[in-house]
């Protein structure tokens, strides 16, 4: 399978006057046509920053990013003026966790639709209208037609979540990115939105990168799944690999203290400690300082990439194999 | 109480860190500090007598020996006078601030904490003193009251204490909805103990920013006062009025008529830079 | 004349720590050229609970249902606009009660925004030394005690006592946050999501010291949380409650093992599956919840509920205890036999 989506040696830091912060420190990641990853991490991890980089979102002035990124042929980080112009919203679209910051608020829901088409497919507004249409009932918009004419702010967070997908998909982009867009909402309408997703990743065959810090809404969506901690990706595998035969201590320390089931009255085996201050890259494992397992070597060097699985892989010099994790 | 009472002492030496790392806002304040220093101590400063005039050394320009900075219409020497000026253009631009500043952080502490109908009132009232234009505002009162320093005084006063009685309101308002003040209000403290300690150490820093930019406006005002004569009177020396009296000479000496102007600029320009920086050096948020 | 404040228990074991009677909160929407009432928020409408002494009540909901404006009400930090408030059997803020400056001293509340809920011009021991200090507590003991309490709540007092809140970690605010709440030794601690907006790694060290603290200084706590998973594990009994009232109350295993409102269910099944073999395959539910703006008449869920009879549009269901299960009740015709809801529950 040729990959959709390539990332090499992802370096991204950002530099105010008083300091620099390492956000991400050497991501690679690959996307199949068709494929969901789900990219896990905690506040900080380089998650979204990682996402952002592939839209080249990030403000110029004060980023610095290094490596490369390769999507559907395009060479991301080259691309300027015009060119970077086509890319975004018609090879990879992005959707928010904010549906408000998508939409311009002075604008109707259909126009913003429309314009976006009108601006990639160079379509009439005649088309562009109908698609707009036609997206809004693919995404289960009730009475679409009467909210063509709608403005964000009169649809109620789950419709404004479901106008933002029409609006990211209307082009037909071969990649969506997701950045944690059912964190802000309820349960009820959370499930509804990923299901949606779901769906329409079927039916479009377009790859996706999803960003969230739940791993239940991560397992709901991924074929694959990938665990951040301080920039890096510390164990990628197939969801069911990644939660069945967790190798890295991070992540089995996530699962560990993330609470569900009936784990009633057992005190939650938390990770000690915070994650590290990304002032500075951290020679070794940047979970060694927090890690139970971890030895003098961890802290000293990088930690070797080590093969689990098939396509199943941790950056761990003490991997667990074998056991289950603590099961809840 | 008083170890919680007021902004603790940390932050404000963090300020104070911050805004000594500062050059433009350093170099304004010992610009400042030089002309007020000069000011207060003029007898021991200045060269000569402020208003000994000499008939046979009217107007001499710039670098005359023993008038450094010239003379002005009736021979008195400039450097003296601009020296001396000082005291009052300083007087008159800070005294109706540092009122306001009182005045107006009252009210609008207590306006935005009561919130309803007693902000409507207060705020609304203060509304109509800000729909005029200040230098109308200030040029009303002064008239009705008639002219004097103590009256300019009076009139600046009550030309500043809407604008900052606004800005004390709206922060109060914003600090007030924070949910360490409800945190406050469920621990039993009272409205008084609330607003001493957890709304003026938040209120009084973005005013007292916001008051020392309107120092320059005061200076100018209070110039302008005395240039209309409803200031200070001849032969004071102030800075406002000897450009009234100097623009006779504007032809024959045009740089020692324009000296006080240019004090006057230097100091409400120091007094702008330096209430920018330290807006930046409060800014905790990082 | 107020009577001066317990510390020790009064009622006894049976008697609620706190109990909650017929408490309503609207809020007027005001617009228009003259600031007229243009329409009602009815954010809490009519609700009633104990809160039984030593135990967890978790409340769950989606936004809108009135949770948040619930935990303000209970430390009156809103004021009903009719109910009250019992306080181990001394109503709240009454002549002959308890006043609301001690009910004060014994119900505290943790916010959920840790930045927000701590003032940044103070160190973190002054802030919370400020309520002893309120409370007539001397300078050095306020100081004491706060020392302590940073401790408690696994903080160094040397090296973090001195710091201002925007030199700390987001987990490291929240337990000074509780460390605050606590120093006013409260009998009944009201957590507002005060883990929600922490990461998974940090919300389980929290959760692991509110269960401490909690055996340690023998509180109650009523915690308030969107996250369901949570609420299991944390609480005693859970309140499930939908636009301003509450539809569902009962023991922790009860509600999750045996739901009775199809709320609940819907609510339950709308968690994600934590296996990726066993994926949801079916939203439980279509659509948002209303607005509490104008809520519907009658059941307030029937808008959204499959089994949605006539009765549901018209009559609102009371809660109604179940007949095995003691101390579960559900506010839903279906578990009235006397409802008319032609799936009512017949005895049994």
């Amino acid at each position: 399978m040729s990959a959709l989506v390539r990332v090499e040696d992802l370096h991204v830091r950002f530099r105010t006057a008083e300091r620099t912060v390492h956000a991400v420190n050497g991501v690679d990641l690959s996307l199949g046509q068709g494929e969901v990853l789900g990219l896990l991490g905690e506040s900080g991890s380089g998650k979204s920053v990682t996402l952002r980089s592939l839209l080249r979102l990030l403000p110029e002035r004060r980023t610095q990013t290094k490596g490369r990124i390769e999507v559907a042929g395009h060479d991301v980080l080259a691309l300027e003026g015009a060119a970077l112009r086509a890319y975004r919203g018609k090879v990879v679209s992005m959707i928010f966790q904010e549906p408000m910051l998508a939409f311009d608020p002075v604008f109707t829901i259909g126009d913003q639709i429309a314009e976006a088409v009108m601006r990639h497919e160079r379509a009439d507004r005649a088309a562009g209208r109908a698609r707009a249409l036609e997206m809004l009932e693919r995404v289960r918009i009730p009475s679409a037609r009467r909210r063509l004419d709608a403005y964000p702010h009169e649809m109620s967070g789950g419709m404004r979540q479901r106008a933002m997908i029409a609006l990211a998909l209307a082009c037909r982009p071969r990649v969506l990115l997701a950045d944690e867009p059912t964190t802000a909402l309820d349960a009820t309408v959370q499930i509804q939105i990923l299901l949606l997703l779901r769906e329409l990743q079927k039916e479009f065959g377009m790859g996706v990168i999803f960003v969230t810090h739940d791993i239940g809404v991560a397992l709901e969506v991924s074929d694959r799944l990938a665990v951040m901690y301080a920039g890096r990706i510390v164990e990628r595998g197939s969801a069911r690999d990644l939660i069945r035969a967790t190798a890295h201590p991070y992540p089995r320390g996530l699962l560990a203290s993330t609470v569900h089931g009936a784990m009633r009255g057992r005190r939650l085996d938390a990770i000690p400690g915070a994650p590290p201050d990304l002032s500075q890259v951290p020679e070794g494992c940047a979970f060694a300082p927090r890690c139970r397992l971890a030895e003098p070597a961890c802290v000293a060097a990088r930690p070797p990439v080590v093969e689990i699985g098939e396509a199943h892989v941790a950056e761990c010099r003490r991997p667990v194999t074998g056991s289950v994790p603590a099961e809840g | 109480m008083s170890e919680l009472a007021g902004p603790a002492r940390g932050y404000w030496s963090n300020v104070l860190r911050r805004l000594m790392r500062d050059r433009v806002a350093l170099a304004c304040i010992l610009v400042l500090a030089v002309i007020l220093l000069a000011a207060i101590f003029a007898p021991l400063v200045a060269p000569g007598d402020p208003f000994r005039a000499s008939m046979l050394r009217r107007l001499r320009p710039i670098g005359t020996p023993g008038n450094l900075l010239g003379t002005d219409e009736l021979g008195r020497d400039m450097l003296t006078r601009l020296i001396y000026g000082g005291r009052l253009s300083l007087f008159t631009g800070i005294v109706p601030v540092i009122n306001a500043f009182a005045i107006g952080t009252f009210l609008g502490v207590f306006a935005g904490y009561s919130g309803g109908r007693a902000n409507m009132a207060i705020m609304r009232t203060i509304d109509v003193f800000y729909a005029f234009p200040s230098v109308l505002l200030a040029i009303a009162i002064s008239g009705a009251l008639g002219a004097g320093i103590f009256n300019s005084i009076v009139s600046l006063t009550v030309v500043f204490v809407p604008p900052i009685a606004r800005v004390a309101e709206s922060v109060t308002t914003q600090v007030r909805s924070l949910d360490f003040v409800d945190a406050a209000r469920a621990s039993g403290a009272g409205a008084l103990t609330i607003i001493r300690v957890h709304i003026l150490g938040n209120v009084l820093g973005p005013v007292f920013v916001y008051a020392t930019g309107l120092v320059s406006v005061s200076m100018i005002l209070a110039s302008g006062l005395s240039f209309l004569g409803l200031g200070t009177k001849p032969p004071e020396a102030e800075w406002g009025l000897m450009l009234n009296t100097l623009r006779t000479a504007i032809y024959a000496q045009p740089l020692v008529a324009a000296l006080p102007g240019a004090m006057i600029f230097a100091v409400s320009i120091c007094f702008n830079l330096f209430s920018d920086g330290l807006r930046q050096a409060m800014d905790v948020k990082l | 004349m107020s009577v001066p404040a317990p510390d020790a228990d009064l009622g006894g074991p049976a008697q609620p720590l706190l109990a909650v009677r017929g408490l309503f909160r609207h809020f007027p929407i005001r617009g228009g050229l003259f600031n007229r009432t243009t329409a009602t928020v009815q954010a809490v409408d009519g609700i009633d609970f104990d809160v039984v002494k030593g135990e967890t009540l978790g409340i769950v909901g989606e936004s809108g249902c009135g949770k948040s404006t619930t935990a303000r009400l209970l430390v009156r930090l809103l004021d009903p606009d009719r109910g009250e408030l019992v306080y181990d059997g001394l109503p709240v803020g009454t002549q002959d009660g308890l006043s609301l400056r001690e009910m004060r001293r014994h119900v505290q509340m943790v916010f959920q925004d840790s930045f927000a809920s701590l003032n940044p011009r103070l160190t973190v021991a002054d802030s919370i030394a400020f309520g002893p200090r309120v409370h007539g507590v001397p300078a050095a003991e306020a100081t004491a005690r706060a020392r302590d309490l940073l401790a408690r709540v696994g903080l160094a007092p040397d090296a973090f006592g001195r710091r201002y809140p925007h030199e700390l970690s987001g987990g490291q605010r929240q337990r000074v946050n509780i460390a605050r709440a606590l120093a006013l030794r409260p009998r009944l601690v009201i957590l507002d999501e005060a883990v929600s907006a922490l990461d998974k790694s940090v919300e389980a060290q929290v959760l692991n010291l509110l269960q401490d603290l909690k055996a340690e200084f023998g509180l109650t706590y009523v915690f308030i949380s969107h996250d369901l998973n949570v609420v299991r594990y944390i609480s005693d009994r859970v309140l499930v409650m939908y636009l301003g009232r509450i539809v569902e109350i009962g023991p922790v295993d009860a509600i999750y093992g045996a739901p009775r409102h199809p709320y609940t269910r819907a609510l339950l099944s709308a968690m994600p599956s934590m296996d990726p073999d066993r994926r949801t395959l079916e939203a439980p539910i279509a659509g948002d919840p209303p607005n509490p703006i104008n809520p519907p008449p009658g059941c307030r869920f029937h808008t959204r509920c499959p089994f949605a009879a006539d009765v549901c549009r018209t009559r609102m269901p009371e809660l109604v205890a179940a007949p095995v299960a003691h101390g579960h009740l559900a506010a839903c015709h279906m578990a009235d036999p006397a409802s008319g809801h032609p799936q009512a529950e017949t005895a049994a």
